[in-house]
């Protein structure tokens, strides 16, 4: 830490005030290389603070005005029908674990695409610690870090929400804000990879809002059972990282009875999602970044 | 090599200094596209030294390899005594860089860009406050500390930038074409700046196509066409070398300036046409221009000045160094 640098020569300072110096640049690179990502995490929670008001606000306002309408509203017409098609439970209980799964999932689609854009096209805002001890890698993972610290917190918002309704019965409720964490990774991370090989912004983005989350969103026995859907559209359900995402949540927040098998294969096959974009990710960062 | 070692070398004398960039056969390919096309050549520590050359000349490409973000394609590159390819964070810890395109954040404030910057090599807060006020004062920024970067003008993005690359102290210095693009005045205030670095022993390592900023800031330099060196040594020794003392400019407008070339055979040392002037190369310009009077060519305007560096590029290549 206290090698000799050039800041002696640099600098006329008062005798009284301890001239500044940098550590070697042996210490940069050594730290650089243990906590990089945690260095660029910072940053873009440094960003994000910037306009930390309307992810609050769209953190608080979005799961209430949806439990509202589907929970109260909805639910009115849809409770007198019975509980039994819901597994028992009032519809907003069934419910509030898809719209917080849901949620995390369509705040991926956003953060894991424009800023990744951003990153290498539009403001190159990846070249600036590119060039810094930091590797590709590390920038990958800190931009995934500080987006999972903002799933993690956007969650615990909705599921305090959630559990104001009275919608979270179980006492190992909060467990679902873990889950939409790592569902919010699941779908995210393989689209941050598919982000990080666009050159040319032609749309896709909103191609992948249209086409992949909204049929995901509808389709993943997000407001009906997914058994009720007719078998040749089932088979969405099972590759929606929001139905494993779902399924999950409705176990830990009222009990829903499924096969442990079941419960594995959830867990599993949004970990493997998780990984497999990981992957892929830190592998096109490092193409891209090395030309 | 570590930097202390560099560093006492510096001031021990510059015919003790070690290299702190040594490429050989330095090679890039993009395809089918030959970048750099096997450059060799060594920077002591403390020199100031350019890369000078048109766009597309393999300038950049070679900064970027230097900065070690990007793979050569073959040859051998090392930084103070490292491989970029093999010990990227090692090498970069030791580099400030200034890229052609401004990268900075622009949602953060200026003092931040600084302060985030240094985070990245792992530089405590407590000397990244007052290190941040410094640079600001040096890249004259202190009253803009707390604008957004987007209210900047372009010198002053560029200074904040020349200001962010010096957060973690470097001895080695990457600009690539510092002042493209920046009005004079803001130009002077730059070259201001980077005379002081290169005062307190700084590497300076830096691409440019301007003459004037290569014979302002260089000790050194190369002149790199088509990823190839054409030629290499202070500015004064190229101009010796590749150009005369004066040149003789003459302008007869854009039709006769081909065809006045004959009559004007024997005067100087050389002859080049240009479309839009000739010039002729000589060691006494006025004399030049008595005799082109003495047989009875009327120029439209006619200039006698020093060679230059735009002289030297275009005896090696025969082409302007700005297309």
């Amino acid at each position: 830490m206290t090698e000799p640098s050039f800041a002696d020569e640099v600098k006329e300072r008062p005798t009284s005030v301890p001239p500044l110096r940098a550590h070697s640049p042996e210490v940069s690179a050594a730290k650089a290389r243990r906590w990089g990502a945690f260095y660029y995490a910072e940053q873009v929670l440094r960003v994000m603070k910037g306009y930390g008001w309307s992810i609050f606000l769209y953190s608080v306002g979005q799961p209430a005005a949806y439990l509202f309408a589907m929970g109260v509203g909805l639910a009115t017409l849809v409770d007198t029908g019975g509980a039994a098609a819901f597994g028992g439970v009032s519809y907003i209980t069934f419910i509030a674990p898809a719209l917080l799964i849901s949620a995390a999932v369509m705040t991926a689609a956003t953060e894991f695409t424009f800023p990744v854009m951003d990153g290498f096209k539009w403001r190159r805002v990846y070249f600036g610690p590119h060039a810094s001890p930091l590797t590709p890698e590390q920038i990958a993972g800190g931009q995934i870090i500080a987006v999972t610290v903002r799933f993690f917190l956007q969650s615990a918002i909705y599921f305090v929400i959630v559990a104001l309704f009275g919608a979270s019965p179980s006492g190992w409720g909060w467990v679902s804000i873990l889950v939409a964490t790592l569902a919010g990774l699941a779908f995210g991370l393989p689209l941050m990879a598919y982000a990080a090989t666009i050159k040319e912004d032609k749309g896709q983005f909103a191609m992948v809002m249209r086409f992949i989350v909204m049929p995901l969103f509808l389709f993943s026995g997000t407001f009906f059972p997914l058994d009720t859907l007719p078998v040749a559209v089932r088979w969405v359900g099972w590759i929606s990282p929001i139905w494993h995402g779902t399924e999950l949540g409705r176990v830990v927040s009222y009990g829903y009875e499924e096969s442990p098998v079941l419960t594995i294969i959830h867990i599993a096959f949004l970990l493997g999602l998780a990984w497999l974009g990981w992957v892929l990710t830190k592998r096109q960062f490092a193409r891209r970044m090395g030309q | 090599m570590s930097t202390e070692e560099a560093g006492s070398a510096h001031e021990s004398g510059s015919a003790a200094r070690p290299y702190v960039i040594t490429a050989e056969n330095l090679t890039k390919t993009y395809g089918d596209v030959t970048a750099v096309d096997g450059i060799s050549f060594s920077v002591p520590a403390g020199e100031s030294f350019g890369l000078l050359g048109p766009n597309g000349a393999g300038k950049s490409t070679t900064m970027k390899m230097i900065g070690g973000v990007a793979q050569r394609t073959s040859g051998s590159l090392t930084i103070m005594g490292l491989d970029p390819e093999q010990h990227g964070p090692e090498v970069r810890a030791h580099l400030g860089v200034v890229p052609q395109q401004d990268n900075l954040d622009e949602e953060l404030r200026v003092r931040d860009n600084l302060l985030v910057y240094g985070r990245y090599f792992g530089l405590p807060i407590s000397y990244l406050r007052p290190k941040a006020d410094e640079l600001l004062e040096f890249a004259q920024l202190t009253d803009k500390a707390k604008s957004k970067v987007d209210a900047l003008s372009g010198g002053m993005k560029r200074r904040l930038t020349i200001a962010r690359s010096l957060i973690n102290e470097p001895r080695i210095l990457l600009l690539d074409e510092p002042t493209t693009g920046l009005d004079p005045q803001a130009r002077h205030i730059l070259w201001d700046r980077l005379f002081r670095l290169k005062e307190q022993g700084v590497t300076l390592i830096l691409t440019t196509h301007y003459m004037d900023e290569a014979e302002q800031l260089c000790d050194r330099l190369i002149v790199v066409d088509k990823g190839r060196i054409m030629a290499e040594g202070s500015p004064a020794s190229l101009i010796r070398d590749y150009s005369t003392r004066e040149v003789l400019e003459l302008r007869f407008g854009s039709e006769r300036n081909a065809s006045v070339g004959a009559e004007l055979e024997g005067i100087g040392e050389r002859l080049e046409t240009l479309p839009d002037r000739v010039l002729i190369y000589t060691h006494d310009g006025e004399a030049a221009l008595e005799e082109v009077s003495a047989r009875g060519l009327r120029p439209l305007t006619s200039l006698v000045r020093r060679s230059s560096l735009e002289d030297v590029f275009l005896r090696l290549t025969g082409r302007s160094l700005v297309d």
